[in-house]
C-alpha cells in the first residue's frame, strides 16, 4: 500500500475499508476550556475524528485551530474546519502550517456561511479564495511542497483534506458536478450537509457512483438527529440550504413532545442503517448539534462501536 | 453607471446644523440618471432643508447649482465665483464629486449628500441593481457575461455554494443567486464543461486591494 497522505486516524480507517464514523463539536462562545473538554469527553472513543467548527453560522467562537489543538491534547483526533470567509490566503496558509505543527492531521475546506447569519453582521468578509481553491491550496502544499505563489515550503504540512457537499442546494442537477470538481481540486474525503431528504440523497449517490466519484473519494453522509419539532422548523427556516421534508416534520409531530427526541434519534439510526448499505457511502458524519452527550448512545445503538483501530 | 442613494434629510440637517449659508451642488452625470443628485433633486433637497430650518426657527440661506460633471476639473472650475462664501457645500454627486471639489477648493467645507452604492443600472422603473465591482481584471466572459465577483455575496469562482435555494442567494430572498444563473445558462447552452475545472485564485492586486488605482493613457498626455 502506498504511503498515507497524512496518516490521520480517519485516513487509516477509510483506507482500511472500515465504515467511518465522525463527530462534531462547536468551540465555546468564550474561552471556557473546561466546558469544551466536557463536550470532548462525550465523543472520546465514539468517533474516528471530531470536526471542530470554524465560527459556524458566522457566530464568533473560540478559534477552530485552538480548539482542535486542545482536542489533540485530549488524545483525540480533530478534523479542523476552515472557512474562507474570515481569512485571506496568507492567514489560511499560515494556519495550515500551524495546524500541522500542532499535530492536526485532518482539515475540512469550506466557503463559510455569510456573515449576515451570524452575530457580527457588520463584518467585512474576505473570500480571497473560495473552498475549491482552498482544497487546491492545501493539497498543493502537501503534495508538491509549494505555497500558492509556487515558493518551496520547508517541511510541507501533511493533512488529510476534506470538503463539504450539499446535495440539497440548487440547482440539484449541478450538485454532483460540483462534487466532481471538489474531487478534481484534490479532496480526499467529503462530508455532506445534514441529510433529511433520503430520496433526494439516494438519487444524488446514484449519480455520484455512476460518475465514478466514489472510487476517487470517500463520501461520509451527514446525519443530524432532531431534538424536537421546533429544531426541525428552525433549521428549515434559518439554516441555509436545509431540506427538511414534511414527512419528517409530521413524524416528529406525531409523537408527544417528550418523545420527540427519541423519534429524532430513531430516524437518525434508520438513516445510518441505510447508509451502511448504500453504495458509495464510506461512513457517517454525525452532527449532534449541542447534543454531544447523546453521541455515545447513538453510536451504541447504531452498532458502530467499538471504533476500529488501524 | 454609478448608483447612489440620497442620505436621509436628518443626516444632512445634522451636517449643516450650525451653518447659515450653504450651497447644494448637483451633477448631471450618473446621479441625474439614477434620480438622486440632478437639478430636480437639488431643488427638492434645498426646499426640504429650508422648510425644516424655518420650522425650527433657524432659517438658512441656500444657493443651488448643478454642473455637468463633478468628476471633471473643467466643470468644477466653473464654481470658482461663489465658493468660499459658504459655510458649507453639500454635493449630491457620487463620492468622486465632493472629493474633486475639496481638492479644487481646499478652504471650503464639503459634505456628501448621497451614499454611493455601486456600479449598476436600472432593472425596472425605480429599481437599480449592482453589476460590477471594478475589480480591475474583468473575467465575465468565463461566466457567460455574468459577474460572480460583484453579484455573488461571497465572490465565489466555483459556485453555487450550499446556501443557494430556488435561484435565490442565502443572504436574502430579494437577491438572485448569480451562480444559479451561471450554471443554468451553461447547462441550457451545453457548455457545462466550462465550469468543471479549478480556476486559479484571482489576482486581487488590480482591485482595491492593490491600493488606489490609476489609469494612464499615454496618447492623451500633452
Ligand atoms: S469581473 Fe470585475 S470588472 Fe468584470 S464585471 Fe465583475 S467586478 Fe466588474
Ligand atoms: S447563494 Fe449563490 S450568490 Fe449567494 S453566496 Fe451562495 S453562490 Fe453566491
Amino acid at each position: 500500500m502506498d504511503e498515507y497522505k497524512s496518516g490521520s486516524n480517519l485516513e487509516k480507517i477509510l483506507r482500511a475499508g472500515h465504515f467511518a464514523f465522525t463527530g462534531e463539536c462547536g468551540p465555546p462562545k468564550g474561552a471556557n476550556v473546561e466546558h469544551l473538554k466536557e463536550k470532548f469527553a462525550h465523543l472520546k472513543g465514539m468517533v474516528d475524528a471530531v470536526n471542530i467548527t470554524d465560527n459556524q453560522t458566522a457566530v464568533v467562537r473560540m478559534s477552530s485551530l485552538a480548539a482542535s489543538h486542545l482536542l489533540v491534547h485530549e488524545g483525540m483526533e480533530p478534523n479542523f474546519q476552515m472557512v474562507c470567509r474570515d481569512r485571506n490566503r496568507l492567514a489560511i496558509t499560515s494556519d495550515i502550517l500551524g495546524a500541522h505543527a500542532l499535530g492536526i492531521r485532518n482539515m475540512l475546506c469550506l466557503s463559510g456561511d455569510h456573515q449576515s447569519f451570524g452575530n457580527h453582521t457588520q463584518a467585512k468578509n474576505v473570500h480571497d479564495i473560495d473552498s475549491m481553491q482552498l482544497i487546491r491550496l492545501v493539497t498543493n502544499m502537501r503534495d508538491k511542497g509549494r505555497f500558492m505563489n509556487d515558493e518551496e515550503i520547508d517541511v510541507p504540512p501533511r493533512l488529510f483534506v476534506g470538503a463539504a457537499c450539499n446535495p440539497f442546494a440548487d440547482p440539484f442537477e449541478y450538485r454532483v458536478y460540483r462534487l466532481a470538481n471538489k474531487i478534481t481540486a484534490g479532496a480526499d474525503f467529503i462530508q455532506t450537509q445534514c441529510i433529511f431528504n433520503m430520496e433526494k440523497f439516494r438519487t444524488f449517490m446514484h449519480q455520484a457512483v455512476d460518475m465514478g466519484l466514489t472510487e476517487k473519494c470517500y463520501i461520509l453522509a451527514g446525519v443530524t438527529p432532531m431534538k424536537n419539532l421546533g429544531m426541525a422548523n428552525f433549521m428549515a427556516k434559518f439554516v441555509p440550504g436545509m431540506d427538511i421534508p414534511d414527512a419528517l416534520k409530521k413524524r416528529l409531530k406525531g409523537v408527544e413532545k417528550a418523545k420527540q427526541a427519541e423519534e429524532g434519534i430513531r430516524f437518525a439510526l434508520e438513516q445510518i442503517e441505510e447508509f451502511k448499505q448504500m453504495e458509495g457511502v464510506a461512513g457517517v458524519h454525525l452532527m449532534a448539534i449541542e447534543w454531544e452527550h447523546k453521541v455515545p448512545e447513538i453510536a451504541e445503538r447504531a452498532g458502530v462501536l467499538p471504533r476500529p483501530t488501524v | 453607471m454609478i448608483v447612489a442613494d440620497r442620505k436621509s434629510l436628518e443626516e444632512i440637517l445634522a451636517m449643516v446644523r450650525e451653518k447659515r449659508k450653504i450651497l447644494i451642488v448637483g451633477c448631471r452625470g450618473c446621479v441625474t440618471v439614477c434620480n438622486v443628485g440632478g437639478e430636480k433633486e437639488v431643488e427638492i433637497l434645498a426646499a426640504s432643508i429650508n422648510l425644516a430650518r424655518k420650522t425650527s426657527d433657524q432659517p438658512i440661506e441656500i444657493d443651488t447649482v448643478t454642473i455637468e460633471r463633478q468628476c471633471d476639473n473643467e466643470y468644477v472650475a466653473l464654481l470658482k465665483e461663489g465658493i468660499g462664501t459658504y459655510d458649507a457645500v453639500v454635493s449630491l454627486a457620487c463620492g468622486v464629486g465632493p472629493q474633486f471639489l475639496s481638492e479644487a477648493y481646499p478652504n471650503q467645507l464639503f459634505f456628501p449628500g448621497v451614499n454611493t452604492t455601486f456600479f449598476g443600472g436600472a432593472v425596472s422603473h425605480g429599481i437599480w441593481e449592482e453589476r460590477c465591482q471594478g475589480c480591475g481584471t474583468c473575467i465575465i466572459h468565463n461566466f457567460d457575461g455574468l459577474c460572480p465577483i460583484a453579484r455573488c455575496a461571497k465572490s465565489l469562482l466555483h459556485g453555487p455554494c450550499g446556501g443557494s435555494s430556488d435561484g435565490l442567494c442565502e443572504v436574502s430572498k430579494e437577491t438572485l443567486c448569480i451562480w444559479d444563473m451561471i450554471v443554468k445558462k451553461k447547462m441550457e447552452q451545453g457548455r457545462l464543461t466550462d465550469l468543471l475545472k479549478v480556476i486559479e485564485a484571482k489576482d486581487w492586486s488590480s482591485a482595491r486591494d492593490g491600493g488606489p488605482r490609476r489609469s494612464i493613457r499615454e496618447e492623451l498626455i500633452p
